[in-house]
């Protein structure tokens, strides 16, 4: 329970801070968040508010942190920012399954003393089907206006038509903690990142602008072993070549001039034990399958390159197959890249693009050579035949 | 006169081809058969058969979209 209720500012005020100390989104598309504000507030109708928590990124931890252990500094920023806008609703989508994010909600909700005010807005807690997708804002607005978790064709932009039909603010669960940190002025530019891969166990990290990649490694337990890439951003996001990224600021502008970006906050370090081909090609299935299933080039497009890449792995194949196949991968991620009425394409296209740059000897060696022993296993695992458990029913390798 | 280009709107969109056949100059087809439109300003001479392009589309998927006179405030997101 907060120990007095945050400080009340009206829109300009609010808009003023928020620029002041440079405030972007934190879910990865790193928008200005005062133009967001200004942009909502500049329609008619009454606006709505919404807290994106549905964390549908499988390596970040981030939201689903904030949300349960520092859920009243999202509340402040939830009920401040709505405060500002007029509007008279609030709506927190966390994934379903989160249950005990949910709880941690419910709770701090029953001790906010705003929502005993006259004209306090109506705070909802919502459960949001799991998936890559159906996060993306358009996604999640179609979702709590009763409709299918996919994303919808823009414009209508939420801040001019989302829910309800209303100007709708949609952000990210830590751009509300950020705002309720600049509102109490403890906002110090710090943010948390997860770090996954290559450390004892996947973290979340509280780091400063100019705290470097290393550096944030080490604060998550230190690398387990030697590091041969560091993927930034997520499964949507940028591969890097181990050694100089391991020297970068997490800084989102410089990072930015570098042409990577920590997107929802999040650092893989790929162990050099780990196969960089095997890894890319399991991932890119996974995002393939992850396709809301509206448009061709995301629907055909991701899983014609997630099927060329599983060639590079796949052992018996012509090693001209492969070599085509290779080929294919990159004018397939060419095709796809902004062709979707979503972003996932394009993320798709980013994270396998930089791959192939970042790990272009390991690549080629795959393409000449076949798959390493590290794929084979990989692949030995992924099409173990299975028989059914005579006592529990569950599939067990034979 | 402000120009007009055109857009696709893809999730509406399921691959008949109708436009690369009308309007080959401007749309071509990838691996799949889904449009690839050039998005650069249509010559004034392609604007009328854009425009049968348009209403050929069975999905209405295809639209010819007027170039705005200023970027509104969130114009790429």
């Amino acid at each position: 329970m907060p120990s007095r209720p945050p400080r009340r500012m009206n829109l300009n005020e609010l808009v003023d801070s928020l620029e002041r100390a440079r405030l972007h989104g934190h879910g990865g598309a790193y928008f200005p968040t005062g133009t967001k504000l200004r942009a909502v507030a500049s329609q008619r109708r009454r606006p709505i508010v919404v807290v994106n928590g549905t964390e549908g990124e499988p390596l970040s931890r981030k939201d689903r942190f904030l949300l349960s252990a520092r859920t009243d500094v999202v509340l402040d920023g939830a009920f401040c920012v709505a405060h500002a806008l007029g509007a008279d609703a609030i709506v927190v989508g966390v994934d379903h399954r989160r249950v005990q994010v949910i709880d941690a909600l419910e709770q701090a909700l029953a001790g906010r003393p705003e929502l005993a005010d006259r004209g306090a807005p109506v705070v909802e807690v919502i459960g949001v089907p799991d998936g890559f997708v159906s996060g993306q804002e358009t996604a999640l607005i179609n979702f709590l206006n009763g409709l299918e978790a996919k994303p919808t064709t823009t414009p209508p932009y939420p801040f001019e038509k989302g829910l309800r039909g209303r100007p709708t603010l949609v952000s990210n669960a830590e751009t509300y903690a950020q705002i309720g940190r600049i509102v109490a002025g403890r906002f110090d530019g710090s943010r948390h990142v997860t770090v996954a891969g290559a450390v004892p166990r996947t973290t979340v990290v509280s780091v400063r602008p100019g705290t470097t990649v290393a550096a944030a490694l080490t604060a998550a337990g230190g690398v387990t072993e030697p590091i041969s890439a560091i993927l930034l951003g997520g499964y949507g996001g940028t591969w890097a070549a181990a050694a100089p990224a391991l020297e970068l600021p997490l800084d989102e502008p410089t990072l930015r001039a570098e042409g990577l970006t920590l997107g929802a906050g999040i650092i893989f370090a790929l162990g050099s034990s780990d196969c960089g081909v095997s890894e890319v090609a399991r991932v890119t299935r996974w995002m393939a399958d992850q396709t809301a299933g509206q448009c061709g080039p995301c629907v055909f497009g991701l899983d014609a390159i997630a099927g060329a890449l599983e060639d590079l792995c796949a052992p018996g194949l012509p090693g001209r197959d492969r070599f085509r196949s290779l080929a294919q991968v990159q004018r397939w991620c060419a095709m796809v890249n902004k062709r979707g009425g979503c972003a996932h394409p394009d993320g798709v296209s980013r994270y396998v693009t930089s791959a192939l740059s970042v790990m272009a000897h390991t690549f080629s060696d795959h393409a000449g050579n076949g798959p390493c022993d590290r794929c084979e296993a990989d692949y030995r695992a992924a099409n173990a035949p299975l028989r059914r458990s005579v006592r529990t029913g569950q599939a067990v390798p034979v | 006169m402000r120009s007009e280009r055109l857009i696709v709107d893809m999730i509406s969109c399921s691959a008949h081809g109708m436009c690369a056949e009308l309007l080959p100059e401007r749309v071509s087809l990838d691996d799949w058969g889904y449009p690839v439109i050039d998005a650069a300003p249509l010559d004034p001479e392609l604007v009328g058969l854009a425009r049968i392009a348009v209403q050929s589309c069975p999905k209405l998927a295809l639209r010819l979209q007027r170039e705005p006179a200023r970027a509104p405030a969130r114009a790429r997101r």
